[in-house]
């Protein structure tokens, strides 16, 4: 069996905190910062990613897809294509199988585009060919004609009165409740009355936002390798975020039982959200089962721009008010979220962005509505934040223009109104775990300010510390300071309403007289460090050392995905409680073959700990290996969240949300004011993290998170053209990443607050860094600009009104 | 496509002869993109990297004369002193694996409005030396090269052998601005070098015209500026008016478009920017009274 | 057309090769080296750094003609070469595009001859034996074991390249300041850590390495 072994014998470098747990006394347990089990394989090259798949005799797949936004497609001719020497299969959507329709919560969205293509860059055609070049070659030979229809771009195109339908006969769960068939979902929250407490305000504060589409960027390509079955189903090695999601999306389109499309996991490079809708697999399956012969597809750069959802571009309109004494009246909000062609996830994100729009502030009053559209722009969906994002960026502007606007410190004013444990949401679920907004905030406020004018020394000027860097535009000119606070709400885990588990499979026996316990869920790790603490809780559960991870797949029950900041608490619930189950069989079978030699083992409080059963008073019973001898106990059990609702569809009640994860962030940025050029300098956070399973992880996290949002900031946006719905910078050319150079230093200050709710008291972190940090930053460039800056990211034409 | 290596200068200039379409690529940093994203598929490629006296440079007494593929990296670390503006510039090229393999042949062969060594060239003044089998090599002024968007002054029958670089007599600067600190295509970007012996300025502009170009009305209008004003001789301070009009000239010289990198009206408003800040920079450093101000590349 | 050069110190050939692909495609699928990485092939995510006549250079950018005959070393050879630097003193090249270095460094790194990774070996990849908290008995090169040691590696895609030009950085400059570090390494694009653990690990590299000396 493939398997990662992951086995801990030192002490980790970066000296975690050492809360006592039930098996402390067990090294590399929950808590300490244990080191990845892939981490080896990972710099050496051996660790093998989806893109690495590699089989005798296999074919190469290649997508046609469409050059269009919006069109009926009226003709498609294979002829051609089916000539090159080296092509085994042309294919259409005439040659599918089975379903032509998947999609994560509704089946909207075409393996191949049949009657039209809805954005630039579907897949209308495949081939199989027996090099990459010459699958290439022959895509290129495929003739299709497009008859091109009316764009539908924007809010206003979309709800038109003659407005062309992007999907004409709606018959998704949403359908019957939107006003107008080209909005997916909306959701509407009603709680007090906004209007009436606009009265009791002294100060209304208007404004305005717009938020760019940002690209989750992986960096490895959606990739995989589709090797046909003597059964006439399908191995399938991919990339993904939730192999069961796809399995059940998959095996419909390719018309076999779920049983015979059997999945792996393969190495992941990144997902973000990415990688929670299919890409490649059903495509690349398709060509194996009618080739006969494995299937290997690697996107290019270029490709993986069409090959997945994107964060939801946003308009948002906020109005809040404020007494004059620094206290919220109400808000009213409007958020318009561009789903583009396909649903995706686009109802859940609209969910979040209203649930979520308050921020994490005591308002009473509100007025909300957040709607989702369908449209010609690229689909979107699941990306880190996920609808919380968009409207961060938003109502942190609000606060400090309301603080401006009052005369108040921007961060006083926020802990003036900063939410805390026993608020109420706008849904009207109260917030019963803590909930530390104002010390986060007090705490990166409370940071020394990093030194000015660092780019000068004896020696000179470094341009490397500068607005611009390397690229020599300044050498001290028109650099001003400036400093910005953000902080956010994330909800964590599936929400409204959704069935949300994990399954953990735990098997524990005795090899070579060592007692290893193996760990095997279907949890993706996609580079959090899932695998690094699954084997800590089974080692602070179980008392061993030695822990196998075994690959993710789909002959065990589902994990959900690694997304919404929930496999820690989720999947590494499972786990724990699968491994009590194992705990207490093991316990059992002591009890039956010793505990007539002690009478400890008749008392309650019995502790697995260094591979032995010891008494809570830590007297040793007996070890593992003399319990357990030949036998195994294995346990496989679904382990579940606290049942969440769905929102009123009219007033947005309901306690639609399992736990709430908090982040606060400081920017420090220097801006050349004549160049619009910006430097961060520092981007501190503070974060509530519940417990550190692995502080090192968890650190490493709250950096990536923080640098995916100064992105979004200052560089990261996917720009399509209004005029034909193309996207216009599909390349990392065009596309920036912050660098090295770009990204400051991110001093990490995080809080362990424990959620009594949650496995170990977590708290779910990958996502709430992700929301502070770009108002955060858009802050400090308005105190050092004096601009308004309503959208993200912003431009140097927008700094220098150019 | 067929892959021709040949072993020598001679040999390559035979194999463009015989087959004008074929694409040389030497460092590979522009034309694998191309290929690699199924932008190109020319009929031969033709690998430079061979030819040794290509990696070349020989430093003249008035001239650099530098071979078309000596990686940019060679160029900021190794000819700094002799050719300080196309240092720096080579440092703003992408990343150091790139300034590892591209060299300015291959920069003037895409000739590319965003080129980050043109306006370090255009500004320094050079010629570049083109040869044929047929008709063997010919010099052809910088100022002559650029003939449109990405398209140049050569035969189809001609390679890039080496550019004739003046050695600078005088302070150089450039410029680059792109929305990253690094690894970033010029949004638009500004050279800018004094040559105290003829006593006059010249300057390159980068990405805001369909070729690169010279600023020509605000180098004349400086030259005449500074010799009015004895600046040459008694080394004062360029006055803010005279600063400030030579960079609504450069500023005015551009003719940029909006694309995806940036608006027309940004550019217009960076190369103005540059240009004083580059000037301020060469003067003060013709001064002599500044040796904190100059950027470390 | 066919190819030959010298990969961590072992000659390869390769067959039938299109005259259109990459050292990096060339290395990954028909020589068994995935291990440098094609996350954007254009030249500007550095994650298929390898060192090509001792020079850090985007695989993704070399013509595989273009690498007929010169030697080239990956993330799969790094161990090897940094131990025969170490042994042998220094072998850098310098950023010369001149002669290969030879023999002398890197070297013995078998490879699986003319494939990609086969199904089987990435079926059943472990870190049996080589422990990811001491890196006991493993061999890594210091840098490789830094990045473990400090967290710099998360999804691990931009590890390879990453890897390759901090050790290149590394043999040039052995105290490298922050600054060095990160103009050294713009050209490597991460998404998962914010890079501050990718500084760590080099800083980390760079002192372990002074110990030493």
């Amino acid at each position: 069996m493939a398997r990662i072994m992951a086995r801990t014998t030192a002490q980790s470098p970066a000296g975690a905190p050492t809360d006592v747990t039930q098996g402390s006394r067990t090294k590399g347990g929950v808590g300490e910062s244990t080191l990845r089990p892939d981490g080896t394989l990972k710099v050496t090259g051996e660790f093998a990613y989806s893109s690495d798949m590699w089989h005798e005799d296999m074919l190469w797949g290649q997508i046609l897809r469409s050059t269009v936004a919006h069109a009926e497609i009226v003709s498609i001719d294979t002829a051609e294509a089916l000539t090159v020497p080296g092509v085994h299969a042309v294919l259409t959507h005439e040659d599918l199988p089975a379903a032509r329709n998947y999609g994560m919560e509704f089946q909207d969205t075409p393996v191949l585009a049949y009657g039209k293509v809805r954005h630039h860059g579907e897949p209308v055609a495949l081939v199989a060919a027996d090099h990459p070049e010459t699958a290439r070659r022959a895509a290129a030979k495929i003739k299709v004609e497009y008859r091109e229809l009316p764009l539908i771009t924007d809010e206003a195109s979309a709800t038109a009165p003659d407005a062309v339908l992007v999907h004409e006969h709606r018959a998704d769960h949403h359908a019957a409740h939107v006003p107008h068939p080209n909005i997916v979902h909306r959701q509407p929250i009603i709680r007090g009355n906004a209007t009436e407490a606009a009265q009791r305000a002294d100060v209304i504060v208007k404004g305005e936002y717009t938020f760019g589409m940002q690209d989750q960027a992986f960096l490895g390509p959606e990739s995989g390798l589709a090797v046909p079955a003597e059964d006439g189903g399908v191995d399938l090695y991919v990339a993904t975020q939730w192999l069961h999601s796809d399995l059940q999306q998959i095996a419909p389109c390719l018309g076999l039982p779920e049983e015979k499309v059997r999945m792996t996991m393969a190495g992941v490079g990144g997902a973000f959200g990415g990688r929670e809708d299919i890409s490649m697999q059903i495509l690349a399956s398709v060509l194996a089962l009618r080739t006969g012969k494995p299937v290997k597809m690697v996107y290019n750069r270029y490709e993986s721009f069409f090959g997945h959802v994107h964060r939801h571009p946003a308009k948002l309109s906020y109005e809040h008010g404020a007494t004059r004494d620094g206290k919220l009246t109400h808000m009213k909000c409007k958020i318009v979220l561009d789903g583009g062609a396909y649903m995706s996830s686009t109802p859940s994100v609209v969910g979040n962005a209203s649930s979520l729009s308050v921020g994490p502030y005591v308002v009473d009053d509100v007025e909300i509505e957040a709607i989702g559209l369908y449209s010609n722009n690229p689909p979107c969906g699941a990306m880190r934040g996920f609808g919380a994002v968009q409207a961060c960026f938003a109502y942190e502007a609000q606060m400090d223009k309301l603080a401006a606007e009052l005369d108040m410190d921007p961060v006083e004013f926020r802990q003036k109104n900063a939410m805390e444990q026993g608020t109420l949401m706008p849904t009207g679920q109260r917030v019963d775990s803590p909930a530390p907004v104002a010390e986060l905030l007090r705490r990166v406020k409370a940071r020394p300010l990093p030194p000015e004018r660092e780019w000068e020394s004896s020696e000179g000027v470094d341009v490397r510390a500068l607005p611009g860097g390397l690229s020599n535009t300044t050498h001290g000119e028109g650099v001003v300071r400036g400093i910005g606070y953000a902080v956010g709400i994330k909800n964590v885990g599936f929400s409204e309403g959704f069935d949300d588990y994990s399954t953990a499979r735990i098997r524990m026996e005795v090899i070579n007289g060592e007692p290893v316990a193996t760990v095997h869920t279907a949890a993706a790790e996609v580079g959090q460090g899932g695998v690094t603490i699954h084997a800590q809780i089974a080692r602070t559960e179980l008392g061993v050392q030695q822990v196998t991870i075994a690959p993710a797949d789909t002959q065990v029950g589902s994990a959900g995905s690694t997304s919404a900041g929930r496999q820690t608490y989720m999947t590494g619930g499972a786990i724990k409680n699968s491994c009590g189950i194992v705990r207490e069989k093991v316990l059992e079978i002591g009890r039956r073959k010793f505990g007539s030699y002690h009478p400890a083992w008749a008392s309650a409080e019995l502790l697995l700990e260094g591979g032995k059963i010891v008494t809570d008073g830590g007297e040793v019973l007996a070890t593992l290996a003399e319990v357990l001898e030949n036998e195994a106990v294995e346990v496989e059990q679904e382990w579940r969240h606290r049942p969440t609702q769905p929102f009123d569809l009219v007033t947005g009640q309901g306690d639609g949300h399992v736990q709430y994860s908090f982040a606060a962030h400081r920017a420090v940025v220097e801006v050349d004011t004549e160049l619009g050029l910006v430097k961060v300098i520092e981007l501190a956070c503070a974060q509530d993290v519940g417990k550190a399973v692995n502080p090192l992880s968890v650190i490493g996290q709250i950096q990536g998170g923080t640098t995916q949002g100064l992105g979004v900031a200052v560089m990261e946006e996917i720009i399509v053209d209004p005029k034909t719905a193309k996207v216009k910078n599909p390349s990392f050319t065009d596309y920036l990443l912050p660098t090295i150079l770009d990204t400051p230093t991110i001093p990490v200050d995080y809080l362990e607050l424990a959620d009594p709710n949650a496995p170990y008291g977590v708290r779910g972190i990958g996502e709430a860094p992700t929301l502070s940090s770009t108002p955060a930053v858009l802050a400090a460039i308005r105190n050092a600009t004096g601009l308004e800056l309503n959208r993200t990211p912003v431009r140097p034409e927008h700094l220098t009104g150019t | 496509m067929d892959f021709l290596r040949p072993a020598t200068w001679e040999e390559a200039l035979a194999v463009k002869a015989e087959h004008p379409t074929a694409v040389p690529i030497a460092g590979g940093t522009d034309v694998m993109v191309e290929i690699n994203f199924d932008h190109r598929r020319p009929e031969y490629l033709v690998d430079l990297n061979r030819i040794s006296e290509l990696q070349d440079w020989h430093v003249g007494e008035k001239t650099v004369q530098l071979g078309a593929s000596v990686p940019y990296s060679r160029i900021m670390e190794e000819l700094r002193a002799e050719l300080p503006g196309l240092a720096l510039a080579s440092h703003t090229v992408a990343s150091p694996q790139i300034r590892n393999r591209g060299g300015v042949g291959g920069n003037l062969g895409t000739a590319s409005p965003a080129g980050d060594a043109h306006p370090a060239l255009l500004a320094a003044d050079c010629e570049v030396e083109v040869e044929s089998q047929a008709r063997g090599s010919r010099l052809i002024p910088i100022d002559a090269f650029f003939t449109g968007v990405k398209r140049n002054a050569l035969e189809a029958d001609e390679l890039i052998k080496s550019v004739h670089i003046k050695k600078a007599e005088g302070p150089q600067q450039f410029s680059k601005v792109g929305t990253r600190n690094a690894m970033v295509i010029a949004v638009c970007a500004f050279g800018i070098a004094l040559h105290p012996e003829t006593r006059t300025v010249r300057t390159g502009i980068g990405s805001a015209a369909p070729t690169p170009i010279r600023a020509k009305a605000a180098e004349e209008f400086l030259n005449a500026a500074l010799e009015e004003g004895g600046f040459w001789d008694n080394g004062k301070i360029i006055t803010p008016s005279i600063a400030k009009r030579f960079a609504e000239l450069c500023s005015g010289a551009a003719n940029p478009i909006d694309d995806v990198r940036g608006t027309a009206s940004y550019r217009r408003h960076a190369v103005g920017v540059m240009a004083r800040r580059t000037l301020g920079w060469t003067w003060e450093s013709y001064r002599g009274k500044s040796r904190g101000t100059e950027g470390v590349a | 057309m066919r190819v030959h050069f010298t990969v961590n110190g072992r000659p390869q050939e390769a067959d039938d090769v299109w005259e259109g692909e990459s050292l990096l495609y060339v290395l990954r699928e028909r020589m068994g080296l995935p291990g440098s990485k094609n996350a954007c092939e254009q030249g500007e995510c550095g994650s298929c750094t390898v060192r090509l006549d001792g020079v850090p250079v985007c695989a993704c950018l070399v013509a595989a003609g273009q690498a007929e005959g010169r030697d080239v070393v990956t993330v799969e050879g790094l161990a090897d070469f940094a131990k025969q630097r170490a042994e042998h003193g220094s072998c850098a090249t310098g950023a010369s595009g001149g002669s290969g270095v030879s023999g002398a460094c890197g070297s013995g790194q078998g490879t699986s001859g003319t494939s990609g990774t086969s199904l089987q070996d990435a079926q059943h990849w472990r870190a049996e034996g080589t422990d990811s908290q001491t890196g006991e008995g493993t061999g890594l090169a210091p840098i490789q074991q830094a990045f473990i040691d400090a967290g710099a590696v998360q999804c691990g895609f931009c590890t390879p390249g990453l890897l390759v030009a901090a050790d290149e950085l590394l043999e040039r400059n052995d105290s490298p300041s922050d600054a060095d570090i990160r103009e050294a390494l713009s050209g490597n694009l991460c998404r998962c850590t914010g890079y501050e653990t990718i500084l760590d690990a080099v800083r980390l590299a760079a002192a372990r390495q002074g110990e030493v000396v």
